[in-house]
């Protein structure tokens, strides 16, 4: 008998290996719709596979529990039920011997607590109120709505502008989303469940490049009615579009000296060129919209503007910048990201040749401006953050992108003061390095660590931790705001002001460009009744039928980048789309939910809306 | 529509409908046309695939995996219902994979349904009893685990979810064909059940009652409160004179479980069926729908004036589903509805005075039973305006097609071997216009020709206003009334009338009279007429109607010789004060759910 074994991997543990895989990959897919109190049920139960069966709570509590929030869903349980079962999950958190318990009871009773009005509704209706339902996940994670497996199987039978045709229906920017959208359909998408769920932005992005010929929209006949809509954004841009093939006539008034929004004055050109921009704005001028641009509008204009058109339309994004509140942030050579990337925007690059940037922040704004710094010919670029690097707000590809083309993240440095020289030029960066520490929030904190301070010799501070609302004319003009964002009901009526609506960052607060188009098509339904119409969006495009096939796993098919190297130098597309046997592959992996599953039944299609 | 490019190229829909494609169904070939799924596919190779969810068209969801298959070169198995055939499949429907899915499918479905089938209304007409039979499944290895049972028992439509398969059929036909969303899936997963949707007591929610996911249920989850018993104690009970109407459409459908045909399931061999019973009088409901006729016919003529200049339609009143419906969607068009009473409900009102003044008995000591192809029936005589004879309810029970089915069944009546009996007179005689009351379009046939003949004073042609027949959900006729454009529109089916209502409301379209009945295809479809699972039988049982009228002695309501009595000596004429008294309604005297709630959040608070 050995005295010892080296540890073997058994096949069993292998097959364990991979059940935890697959759960980890379904649960990452389905955080829609199941009921709450099923899921609790079922969270308690996957809980209770761990216990070691030593300690009562753990052993009898978390077995219990489940039978509890049984008798829940069997239409069983009474009031005092749910009292039993928040004080069995307070016992179990407060008394197990290890963290197996105690995480379980804690979870358990986050989820009876913050879901208590799902709970009483079974207890009372013997019926699930949980409103959210998925019928497509896709479809259902996706803020604009788009058909995502109807276009994806136009794309499939080769019909490219039958796809983007049914694209805009519900998005007017097809291309732009194709290239930059931050794609939350992909996070919900089934395929997830057996690989790696679907590359839906690529195939958009693919069909966009492959229409086999341009259309026009059609258009309803015009009905003399006129809207004003403030912001060229992309908020404004869908507004717009909406509004004129519902037949109205619709001005946009635009501050800047183009059109986009935050699509120009916020997305450097490597990753949306500008040729696509203008493209799809042209695209949508062409439906008899007027652009006036560089019109600023302020609280007089908009009384003006609502005596001269039936409704007027708010978008004006969020374009004011953030400061530091740090000594020596007014020395010469800090910036701000937002006034860095709107001058980049008109083409007024400007030369860091030979100088060493700090950009102050961890989202995408950051690593957009630390990555245009690169190519505007800084000798170094550091990107500085508090926090660590997989806190960071910025998506991960774009993290990594930024660091491929040389940017240095310092994480855990959180910035003290500036200092400057004694023309007054920023020569350095003082910061304090951080220990990351305990959770405030939902997320851990930084606090100082115990190292001194220490200067990063730099020529140039770049700040990125956020934009402002420039609400302010609105606000004095009687616009209701609260924190800078404009206040609306939730169909987009700024209250107090017949007529006018109000949509995007400058409501929501800085968001997606998606999230952004979606509030556009809202308030042009809205504002199309608010006129006295009822006018549906829609199109007779005929989707091919689907038919059984294998989906057997499949790798998910990525784009590619230009080498790094090479991009760093440009501010050309740095992406590259899909190849055709790429596209076509990539569309055959998709698992038809509007065919398969809950969308047979409720309907996986808005035909119109 | 707008925002949507140039139309489809027409060569794309042009290559669908034409296209076949070839495959084979357990070696055998077979083609057939494109778009057609692999069960339309194994129906034409003649291999039974059994069904418990699918509904053609309106329940194509693949949730209940009986119908599965095996395509060969995949590994798993495929629902037929609502796959696609494709060129080149091979298809088998009875490999040991499909076998082994079915039957443990079967089984799992088995394990929450309540099997007590001896005491079900279903037995020997149940999918899922037949389906369980043909398997031969005897022996199941899983535990019952049923849902709880609750559902109140005064309720006209029972629901049982200890009997639900959850195959979304009721859900589907009460949302796409009825328009009233009465069924959802209450909770889900594990947990899913189909009920009231959110959970609401079924009281509280404004079902039409019209019974159409009954006759769509494929067990016996769905069914009629039965009154059966009610019926028996008036029969044993000496001192009560049972009186029984029977509606028109009742005739084309009531020997469906003896396999009578057309021709043999005569309504005079129902009467004969029914005497033996006991019951002291048996009449005919066509005539009080020929004195609906004369009731609604003189109000249209009253209400035309009003349509002429731009008002609302007169909608008819007749049934009571469609009446549940428009009080509780269209509150603006309820003044606009006929208050002319139910042939039924005209009947008990006749009864319970002019007839029992004639027969000399007490009113108050009359039973009277309605035979109706109605679920919303069992409603209406209930509702406390229906109590205009003696105080007494006009009506004092009401009996589905299949409850009268069920009562024969326990008599061991031989209804083959009975010969035919007439009704009983004077209320024994309806003319073909009464007759087609049972199908769309019927009541608007009678009702233009008898007021065609108050206006010009002739006699119509015979069938000069058959455009408004057939099966279409929605259909517009002009015809010339002694020179008034007279605009009219018939409904059936509640989604049909939905739209037509929302039109009519939003002034797109302007009609003077506008026929609605709930069932598709009317009456003739009724929710309480037996259940032929996944077969649609309006057509077939309408064309028996008309053709009933078209040999018809009478074919106009002013000629039956028992209206023209009746007026003579008991009402004087149309819209008199006691026919108003006895033969009309308040529409708005009860309310729906909708109705009620509406009025008590209106109310000031105490």
């Amino acid at each position: 008998m050995a005295r010892m074994h080296v540890m073997e991997r058994s096949e069993e543990q292998a097959i364990m290996d991979e059940l935890h895989a697959a759960v980890g990959r379904r649960l990452a897919v389905s955080s829609l719709a199941p009921c709450p109190v099923e899921f609790t049920m079922a969270f308690v139960d996957m809980c209770s596979t761990q216990s070691c069966g030593k300690c009562t709570p753990c052993r009898v509590g978390l077995n219990t529990l489940r039978h509890r929030l049984s008798d829940v869903l069997r239409g069983r349980a009474t009031m005092a039920t749910l009292d039993g079962i928040e004080r069995l999950a307070r016992t179990i958190y407060l008394s197990s011997d290890c963290a197996i318990g105690y995480e379980a009871g804690a979870m358990a009773l986050t989820a009876i607590q913050g879901f208590r009005d799902d709970f009483v509704h079974h207890v009372t209706y013997h019926a699930c109120g949980f409103k959210q339902s998925e019928k497509v996940p896709c479809v259902s994670g996706c803020p604009a709505g788009v058909d995502i497996p109807g276009y994806i199987s136009l794309v499939r039978a080769g019909r490219n502008t039958d796809a983007v045709r049914l694209i805009r229906k519900d998005n007017p920017l097809p291309m732009v989303c194709g290239l930059v959208c931050e794609h939350p359909c992909e996070m919900h998408c089934r395929r997830g469940m057996v690989d790696d769920p679907m590359n839906i932005r690529a195939i958009k992005r693919f069909a966009c490049e492959n229409m086999e010929s341009d259309y026009r929209p059609v258009m309803a006949e015009p009905t003399g009615r006129r809207v004003a809509v403030v912001g060229g954004g992309p908020a404004g841009l869908s507004c717009a579009y909406y509004l004129a093939v519902m037949g109205h006539k619709v001005t946009i008034l635009e501050a800047r000296r183009q059109l986009g929004g935050m699509l120009r004055y916020g997305i450097p050109s490597y990753r949306l060129p500008r040729e696509e921009l203008d493209g799809e704005i042209q695209w949508i001028l062409d439906c008899g919209i007027e652009a006036r641009t560089q019109t600023e509008v302020g609280g007089d204009e908009l009384q003006a503007l609502r005596r001269d058109y039936d409704a007027v339309y708010l978008a004006i994004g969020a374009h004011g910048d953030r400061k530091l509140g740090l000594p020596g942030e007014d020395s010469e050579g800090v910036e701000s990201a937002v006034a860095m990337l709107r001058a980049i925007g008109d083409g007024d690059t400007p030369d860091f040749t030979g100088q060493r940037v700090c950009v102050i922040g961890g989202g995408n704004v950051a690593m957009d401006v630390a990555r245009s710094s690169v190519r505007c010919g800084a000798s170094k670029v550091n990107i500085v953050y508090r926090r660590r690097v997989q806190d960071m707000t910025a998506q991960d590809e774009e993290i990594a992108g930024a660091g491929e083309e040389g940017c240095e993240l310092l994480e855990l440095n959180a910035p003290v003061r500036i200092e400057a020289d004694e023309a007054g030029h920023v020569c350095g960066l003082v910061v304090q390095p951080q220990i990351i520490g305990s959770f405030k929030g939902g997320r851990p904190s930084p606090r100082p660590a115990d190292t001194g301070e220490r200067t990063i010799p730099c020529d140039r501070v770049i700040v990125a931790i956020g934009q402002a609302i420039q609400s302010k004319p609105f606000e004095e003009a009687g616009v209701g705001c609260n924190r800078g964002r404009i206040v609306t009901d939730t169909d987009g009526r700024v209250p107090g002001m017949d007529g006018v609506f109000c949509g995007g960052d400058c409501q929501s607060g800085p968001a997606t460009v998606i999230r952004a188009i979606n509030a556009g098509k809202v308030a042009a339904g809205n504002i199309d009744n608010y006129l006295g119409y009822d006018h549906k969006v829609g199109v007779p495009v005929d989707i091919p039928p689907v038919e059984f096939r294998d989906v057997g796993p499949c790798g998910r098919s990525e784009t590619k980048f230009r080498e790094a190297n090479e991009r760093r130098h440009d501010f050309c597309q740095i992406e590259h789309g899909l190849s055709r046997e790429e596209a076509l592959q990539e569309a055959s992996r998709c698992l038809c939910c509007d065919h398969f599953g809950f969308g047979a039944f409720r309907g996986g299609r808005e035909l119109q809306w | 529509m707008v925002g949507n490019g140039e139309g489809l190229k027409a060569a794309d829909q042009r290559a669908v409908s034409t296209a076949q494609v070839t495959l084979t169904v357990d070696g055998r070939e077979v083609s057939v046309p494109a778009g057609s799924t692999i069960l339309d596919a194994c129906r034409e190779a003649d291999a039974d695939v059994p069904t418990l969810c699918y509904l053609r068209e309106l329940n194509e969801i693949g949730s209940c995996r009986v119908c599965v298959v095996e395509v060969k070169g995949f590994d798993r198995l495929v629902a037929s219902c609502n796959n696609l055939a494709v060129d080149g499949m091979e298809v088998l429907t009875n490999s040991p994979k499909v076998r082994m899915a079915r039957r443990t499918n079967m089984e799992l479905l088995l394990s929450q349904h309540d099997v007590a089938c001896t005491t079900c209304v279903r037995s020997g007409n149940c999918s899922l009893q037949e389906v369980a039979n043909d398997l031969g499944i005897v022996d199941f290895e899983y535990d019952t685990d049923l849902p709880p049972k609750r559902w109140p028992r005064d309720f006209p439509l029972i629901r049982n979810n200890q009997k639900c398969i959850k195959c979304m059929r009721c859900v589907q036909v009460c949302d796409k064909v009825q328009a009233s969303h009465v069924w959802d899936i209450t909770n889900r997963a594990t947990h899913t059940l189909v009920d009231v949707a959110g959970g609401r007591d079924i009281h509280d929610v404004d079902c039409t009652l019209c019974g159409q996911c009954i006759t769509h249920c494929p067990v016996g989850a769905l069914r009629e409160r039965d009154d059966v018993m009610t019926v028996y104690d008036a029969l044993a009970d000496p001192d009560v004179t049972t009186i029984v109407q029977i509606a028109p459409s009742v005739r084309t459908a009531w020997g469906d479980h003896w396999g009578l045909k057309g021709d043999e399931a005569t309504v005079g061999r129902l009467v004969a069926a029914l005497r033996p019973m006991g019951f002291d009088y048996i009449v005919n409901t066509d005539f009080s729908a020929d004195l609906t006729i004369m009731e609604e016919g003189s109000e249209l003529l009253r209400h035309l004036p009003k349509s002429q200049a731009g008002g609302y339609p007169m909608f008819t009143s007749c049934c009571p589903g469609w009446v549940r419906f428009v009080k509780s969607h269209y509150p603006e068009l309820v003044d606009d509805v006929s208050t002319s009473k139910s042939p039924q409900q005209m009947f008990g009102a006749i009864v319970k005075s002019y007839y029992a003044e004639y027969l000399g008995l007490d009113p108050h000591k009359i039973f009277s039973l309605s035979i109706m192809p109605c679920v919303a029936k069992k409603a209406e005589y209930a509702y406390p305006t229906m109590r205009d004879a003696c105080g007494d309810p006009d009506v004092d029970c009401v009996l589905t097609v299949r409850e009268v089915e069920r009562m024969l069944r326990a008599d061991h009546v031989d209804v083959r071997a009975l010969g035919e009996e007439p009704f009983d007179e004077p209320l024994g005689i309806g003319t073909g216009a009464g007759v087609i009351f049972g199908a769309t379009g019927g009541v608007m046939e009678a009702a233009l020709r008898t007021a065609h003949y108050l206006v010009t004073g002739k006699a119509p042609a015979a069938d000069m206003f058959s455009d408004v027949r057939g099966l279409r959900g929605w259909k517009e006729a002009t015809f010339d009334l002694a020179g008034t454009k007279l605009r009219v529109a018939v409904a059936s089916g509640l989604a049909n009338a939905d739209a037509l209502c929302k039109a009519v409301v939003a002034g797109e379209v302007s009609y003077d009279f506008v026929e609605v009945m709930a069932c598709p295809g009317g009456c003739v479809g009724g929710g309480g007429q037996p259940i032929h699972d996944g077969e649609e039988l309006a057509g077939a049982r309408g064309k028996a109607l008309y053709g009933l009228d078209r040999v018809s002695k009478y074919r106009n309501s002013y000629e039956n010789p028992d209206i023209v009595r009746c007026y003579q000596e008991y009402l004087g004429e149309p819209l008199s004060e006691r026919a108003e008294e006895l033969l009309h309604t308040d529409q708005h005297g009860w309310l729906m759910p909708s109705e009620w709630i509406a009025a008590a959040e209106a109310a000031p608070q105490a």
